[in-house]
């Protein structure tokens, strides 16, 4: 798998392009800005972006705009946004498009190198990786709302690592149950939430995010 | 307050009520003009009982000499007894009548205006009781505006007041005018040509309605000239200005501190605490790699662990000092992710085109952030509106909600803190918020806007 990094601090773009070739990933291109990053994915046309938030010269939020202007000029490029924080406002806008192919971690998450390499993986493929503060954020917002209060403890489980982007398979790993009691949660879900079932898991994903309102 | 609001908005077209209103104030102005004559008497007779005492003493020369020093004394004792009892109270009750005027002239005329006086040291808290004689005649005649008042009461006195009962005096002729013709059978002074009851009756009518109309415009009159010489001038206006700046200051730089101790705690206990913890588990995880290396791997992962919490802390802490979403889009994308945050229902109305400089835009978002706890602690709203605007060098912050109102800044400590950062930028918020709601907070700060940056979107 051919990935572009674009993170402006040595230390971290150093880390991760080691962390992600002992995994196996192929590192075509590790850049420190935005610019740099559009020409890269126009040249090499890699399989996944991995962008920081901040990166010169404004160190503000230069990051989501390049990765959503990498994905104007590569239509579906997948692109995984890492920050120091996460905003709702900002899932909101990567998400905005409908489509899949994205992701949004804490930098935090590199730490576990499983997970992350996993995560890269899920956006490559097409699919989605939100981090888990902003999905229990989301939930948080979403106390009020008396279908989400009708859930069970642990449909509501089941319902934030399916909006984090997870597959049944992961869910069931995670919570240490079968794949078959996972389905059976997420169908329980989607008749409480009102929601289309859905095979795709990436179009089940985004029905879910939609529906609390990212 | 709403009469005032409903008069200034009537003005142009004639409107009877707010006429006779401003006639009846015109006349409680003339009033207090009276008040003011009776204070300047009282100090004018200190005076002019010593300077007697004193001319009976070099001229009376008619009087045999004894009597003569009698009666020079008896008036110059006069004149000081009064001086020195009498006129520090004389004094002070100016003030209030002052006082009086400048308040009534913001309620009835539309005309605001300051209170000049200056505090009797710089420390504001003493007491004017404890002060001595001297100290109290020089705190009160060392104010320029213990004088520029004194100026006030005599103007008025001579002129003001009539600027003040003109119209209500115009208006009751014509009243009186009309009525008499009208009531009574008596025929009208011959001397007066024409004078017969129908054209009495209209030139009466014509003089009431004359004297409504022009009542607003000449109170208004009224209370500019009351304001020429009430409103703070030259360096009281500036010792005003320096006295506010002086408070604004030491409560910026209390709070500033505050929030110092409260970051360097936060750090300390939160996230340097845990690196050292790291540090420990890292050095015991060296010391046992070889001789037990699952223990070892465990404790790896609890260091690991460590650091994310230490993280997670940082950012909490980051968020509280300064958003990084505040910097990265300013304050209408900070406050759009504020009210992701929070599970009220809320609608957000940003018209700003360009940044207020980064220390407004940081108080104006912990001030709304601050707000919207409230609502959801204590107002039970189903809704809330957030209305951010900026024109004529004003940002202006609305927030509103439909809760059960009854917010008091004095009660709790949340409001005042606001009122008192928004302060520091000469900002200000007013607070409207009936038992039963609903509850409206308007915060101005005063700034300019930088030109927005060019954006991709």
């Amino acid at each position: 798998m051919r990935v572009v990094i674009a993170e402006d601090l040595f230390l971290l773009r150093d880390g991760l392009t080691r962390m992600l070739q002992a995994h196996g990933l192929e590192i075509i291109a590790a850049v420190d800005n935005g610019t740099d990053l559009l020409a890269a994915v126009a040249k090499d046309q890699p399989d996944v972006a991995i962008v920081d938030v901040r990166l010169p010269p404004t160190f503000t939020d230069e990051g989501i705009r390049a990765a959503l202007a990498a994905r104007k000029t590569a239509p579906g490029l997948p692109v995984l946004v890492l920050s120091q924080y996460v905003e709702q406002l900002y899932a909101r806008e990567l998400l905005a498009s409908g489509t899949g192919g994205i992701g949004y971690l804490l930098k935090d998450r590199v730490f576990d190198s499983a997970q992350f390499v996993d995560a890269v993986r899920r956006v490559a493929a097409g699919g989605t990786a939100m981090d888990p503060e902003v999905i229990a954020r989301l939930l948080a917002r979403n106390t009020g709302n008396a279908s989400v209060a009708a859930l069970s403890p642990r449909e509501r489980e089941v319902l934030a690592l399916m909006a984090e982007g997870r597959s049944n398979v992961a869910i069931a790993q995670r919570l240490v149950i079968t794949e078959r009691a996972v389905a059976k949660h997420t169908a329980s879900i989607f008749l409480k939430l009102d929601l289309q079932p859905s095979d795709d898991d990436n179009r089940r994903v985004l029905a879910v995010l939609a529906y609390l309102e990212v | 307050m709403v009469t005032g609001s409903q008069r200034v908005r009537s003005r142009p077209r004639l409107n009877p009520a707010a006429g006779l209103a401003a006639a009846f104030h015109g006349v409680a102005f003339a009033v207090l003009m009276l008040a003011g004559l009776g204070l300047l008497l009282v100090m004018l007779a200190s005076v002019i009982l010593t300077a007697l005492g004193f001319g009976v003493l070099a001229l009376a020369g008619g009087l045999p000499g004894d009597q003569r020093i009698l009666l020079a004394l008896l008036l110059v004792g006069a004149g000081l007894g009064i001086a020195r009892f009498i006129v520090p109270a004389t004094l002070v009750a100016l003030r209030g009548l002052a006082n009086l005027t400048r308040r009534l002239a913001g309620e009835w005329c539309g005309v605001t205006i300051a209170e000049p006086y200056q505090p009797p040291t710089a420390d504001d808290t003493q007491n004017t009781q404890q002060l001595s004689y001297p100290e109290r005649m020089r705190w009160l005649l060392g104010d320029v505006a213990t004088w520029r008042d004194l100026l006030w009461v005599t103007v008025n006195a001579l002129v003001g007041w009539i600027l003040a009962v003109a119209a209500a005096a115009l208006a009751a002729t014509g009243l009186v005018a009309f009525l008499v013709p009208v009531v009574s059978r008596a025929v009208p002074p011959a001397a007066f040509p024409g004078n017969t009851k129908p054209t009495l009756a209209v030139l009466g009518f014509a003089m009431l309605a004359a004297g409504l109309a022009v009542a607003p415009w000449l109170l208004r009159g009224y209370g500019l000239l009351a304001s020429s010489m009430l409103a703070p001038a030259g360096k009281a206006e500036l010792a005003l200005r320096v006295r506010h700046l002086a408070q604004t200051r030491t409560e910026t730089l209390e709070g500033g501190a505050a929030e110092i101790r409260r970051i360097e705690r936060d750090l300390h206990d939160g996230a340097q605490a845990r690196l050292v913890a790291m540090g420990m588990t890292l050095d015991a995880a060296g010391q046992i790699i070889d001789s037990n290396p699952d223990a070892a791997r465990a404790l790896l992962w609890e260091a690991r662990d460590a650091s994310v919490k230490a993280l997670a802390e940082l950012r909490a802490l980051v968020r509280g000092i300064h958003p990084p979403v505040l910097a990265d889009r300013g304050l209408g994308d900070a406050i759009a992710a504020l009210t992701l945050d929070t599970p009220l229902r809320i609608h957000l109305a940003s018209e700003l085109y360009g940044r207020p400089p980064a220390w407004v835009e940081s108080a104006a978002y912990f001030a709304v952030s601050e707000l919207l706890a409230n609502v959801s602690k204590h107002a039970q709203a189903r809704e809330t509106w957030i209305d951010i605007r900026h024109s004529d060098r004003m940002l202006r912050i609305g927030v509103t909600d439909n809760g059960h109102g009854g917010a008091d800044p004095a009660q709790g400590t949340g409001l005042r803190g606001i009122e008192r950062r928004l302060a520091a930028f000469d900002g200000v918020m007013a607070i409207s918020s009936p038992p039963g709601g609903p509850t409206a907070v308007t915060m101005e700060i005063p700034c300019e806007l930088s030109l927005p940056k060019t954006s991709s979107s």
